[in-house]
């Protein structure tokens, strides 16, 4: 069964335990700066958004890499970067259409979430169930389920 | 490691900014942000310079567990001889800011002198710009974040700033960082404004890291489900801190109309649950929770104003949400000055965050000048045609936005309550301690509280020691001495960590020890941490004695201390301040004249 990160914004505080926890798995410090994930926030705070790769299965970044640094893993589906074929050219970065590959100045390659390889630590760090890892089928049953919920009309027994 | 062992030392009177390496013996001694900052103004001016003066200095510090995964690690504080009490000022605040100022590299930034005009600080990493402000002077907070990252192209940039109360020398003004959290207490926005520096926006790439990662992992997984799991958090995240609101006024806590009541008529109109209540337009005050950087808790609120509501009608730039109104701030809007409107609180709470000043002096200086006009000390012809009487909602919208920019008697209430009922001819109708108006507390309902409030080193304060439970159980002044130094010192020590004081809700001082042990070099056991947060409370003291504060400044209002309580469960009690102060004294190893002793002094390493 393969798995997806699933995000609902509106039970995202922004607290940012997601970037860190990220951050943390894949450099050994605490830096949103170089987090695979990335929370937005919109009206002084009244939403909170967080972004990441969607691991797309026609993957652009994956089709645009010149020297087949990104490939697809068999087990959790994700796209990831092999850092030692990886060239810092940065056209993968420009044909995500969700800029959630991005360069790092430090290393000279570029990151992307990989699932932290089927054990993803951001929603894991998530202390409100904002970011939950499912089974890809099914990333939408939660909200199925709350719409019929609201749209059952039925008179009680 | 935890620090990033670098300091940023910004002269502003020559333009110059360098970094220097952080004193590590003085980290090993004071831990960070509260006691290492304290130990860094001590050794960098003289307590006796005027706050207002470039001789002050500005210091904002952060601790070693700031931009940690340790839960609450956004917090930073900022320092300097604060104006309102001329007595050493230490006001902390979450959001972000902190976070990414350590990740920008340092734990402490340094500014000393004055610039000439008005400037502001660029920070990416090494990268530090001073710029000028002149095009932000006279604008409050949250268009000077929103002008700085439009300018910098860099949404990714933190700001803390004053506002207009800043520039023009309210005496409580506060920083603002990330549009709604704030360094509130003690006035050190005016000192920022003092030295014409509007603010500092940062932006950091370098990262945190601990000392030992896989332990410090494993004390992050235990402390934050304790914390998830525990009562008080769940409570804190559901309702916030203005759950108090009906808890004090139970107990009969509650200061109501400039502390001549204890208890408030209005409180169902402006609590947790009439937050999320529809009125009669649809309209909920409250729109949802939010978290600092790193919080498991989330107490923030995030609220907005009625649109049809008077004070924003015609006015749809205070139609959208923002930070809404926590304890204190309702407190001080609601009960203290009479008014039970929500909308009027919220609405002067966006005055306070977008122009930068402390809600609770505001909120209790306007009690005082509303009983100073109900006695005719002062007449309308003074206070703009507006009626300062008790329960004015639209007293307390006008002069909350008034004092912000500093329009006309908003000049007289930037004064604070006790130069104001010194200046019309009533001192007693100060509520405070050392020029600092009270919390939400009254002290004759909550002795040690009000022994906290006395001996607090930055004024009245409820957040500089925690004995509520002691409080709750015995509403005598009894046994109170102890527990009030305790916390003191425990409190000084969650300060200088970088965390939050409502991680409490489920942590004890053993938990604060096992994240500074994980993440710092060196054996850190409970006693060192504790002992630490002692060295702090007292080098606060020495910097106090050195301003020349004394010992009769550790007092309470005549109120409290011969006016018994009119109703609760204090009815007919008075603060036992005189019994309560010489057994603290006792316990601090202070002389009966409030002086650390030599063992005292040599037994910190002061």
């Amino acid at each position: 069964m393969q798995k997806s990160l699933l995000i609902d914004p509106e039970k995202c505080t922004s607290c940012l335990q997601c970037e860190m926890a990220c951050s943390f798995e894949h450099e050994g410090t605490f830096n949103p700066a170089r987090s695979r994930i990335k929370i937005f926030e919109f009206e002084h705070g009244r939403r909170a958004v967080p972004y990441t790769c969607t691991q797309c299965a026609e993957a652009w970044c994956l089709h645009a890499c010149p020297v087949e640094a990104l490939v697809r893993s068999q087990e959790t589906g994700a796209v990831e970067v092999l850092d030692d074929v990886c060239v810092g050219c940065k056209v993968c970065t420009i044909a995500c259409p969700f800029g959630t590959v991005n360069y790092n100045p430090d290393t000279g390659k570029v990151i992307k979430c990989d699932l932290c390889h089927g054990d993803p630590k951001c929603a894991e760090a998530c202390p409100t169930d904002a970011i939950t890892y499912v089974d890809s089928a099914w990333t939408g049953y939660e909200r199925m389920q709350a719409w019929a919920v609201k749209t059952d009309n039925q008179p009680a027994a | 490691m935890g620090w990033q062992k670098n300091v940023l030392r910004v002269n502003l009177t020559e333009g110059t900014a360098k970094s220097e390496p952080l004193n590590m013996e003085w980290a090993e001694s004071y831990m960070g942000e509260r006691g290492l900052g304290t130990k860094y103004l001590y050794e960098n001016m003289d307590p006796k310079a005027d706050p207002m003066s470039p001789e002050n200095v500005l210091i904002f510090a952060t601790g070693p567990l700031t931009g940690t995964m340790s839960s609450t690690s956004g917090r930073y504080a900022v320092l300097c001889k604060g104006p309102l009490t001329n007595a050493i000022a230490c006001s902390n605040s979450g959001g972000k800011f902190g976070a990414e100022m350590k990740y920008a590299g340092y734990d402490l930034i340094i500014l000393e002198g004055r610039a000439k005009s008005p400037v502001y600080l660029h920070i990416v990493d090494d990268e530090v710009e001073i710029l000028p402000a002149d095009e932000l002077w006279g604008t409050g907070v949250w268009h000077t974040e929103e002008w700085i990252k439009a300018r910098h192209q860099n949404p990714n940039l933190k700001v803390a700033s004053i506002g207009e109360a800043g520039e023009n020398g309210v005496y409580y003004a506060c920083v603002v960082n990330d549009l709604h959290r704030a360094a509130g207490r003690s006035g050190v926005g005016a000192v920022m404004g003092s030295k014409n520096l509007k603010a500092i926006a940062c932006h950091g790439t370098k990262g945190v890291t601990v000392h030992d990662p896989k332990k410090f992992m494993e004390v992050i997984k235990d402390t934050h489900a304790k914390l998830a799991e525990s009562e008080g958090r769940q409570g804190l995240t559901q309702e916030g801190t203005l759950a108090m609101i009906d808890a004090m006024e139970e107990w009969g806590g509650l200061p109501t109309r400039n502390f001549n009541e204890v208890q408030f008529e209005g409180t169902g109109k402006i609590n947790p649950n009439f937050a999320i209540t529809k009125n009669e337009n649809g309209h909920v005050n409250l729109i949802t929770n939010k978290a600092c950087f790193g919080c498991t808790i989330a107490c923030g609120r995030i609220a907005h104003v009625d649109k049809d509501h008077f004070t924003v009608v015609n006015r749809p730039q205070y139609h959208h949400a923002s930070g809404g109104l926590e304890y204190e701030t309702a407190y001080a809007f609601g009960p203290v000055v009479g008014v039970d409107d929500i909308d009027a609180l919220t609405f002067a709470n966006f005055m306070m965050n977008e122009h930068g000043m402390d809600p609770i002096s505001f909120g209790v200086t306007l009690a005082a000048a509303m009983e100073l006009y109900e006695v005719g000390a002062i007449t309308k012809d003074q206070t703009d045609g507006i009626a300062l009487n008790f329960g004015s909602a639209e007293a307390l919208a006008v002069m909350a936005e008034k004092t912000g920019k500093g329009e006309g008697f908003g000049k007289e209430l930037a004064l604070g309550s006790k130069r104001l009922t010194e200046k019309y001819g009533h001192p007693e109708f100060f509520m405070g301690v050392k020029g600092q108006e009270f919390a939400g507390y009254d002290s004759r309902a909550l002795q040690g509280m009000g022994l906290g409030y006395a001996t607090s080193n930055r004024g009245a304060c409820h957040l500089k020691h925690d004995v509520f439970a002691e409080d709750m159980e015995d509403v005598s002044g009894n046994g109170k001495a102890e527990p009030v130094k305790k916390s003191q010192d425990v409190v000084a020590m969650i300060d200088s960590t970088g965390l939050c004081l409502f991680t409490t809700a489920a942590w004890g001082p053993e938990d604060f020890a096992a994240q500074i042990d994980a993440a710092c070099e060196g054996d850190w056991p409970l006693e060192r941490i504790i002992e630490s947060g002692e060295r702090t409370f007292n080098l606060e003291r020495m910097f106090n004695l050195g301003a020349g504060l004394t010992k009769a400044d550790d007092t309470l209002p005549k109120r409290m201390l011969e006016t018994p309580a009119p109703s609760g469960n204090a009815k007919g009690k008075v603060a036992e301040l005189d019994k309560m102060l010489p057994e603290y004294y006792q316990h601090r190893g202070w002389t009966e004249e409030g002086v650390p002793s030599n063992e005292t002094l040599s037994r910190l390493g002061l």
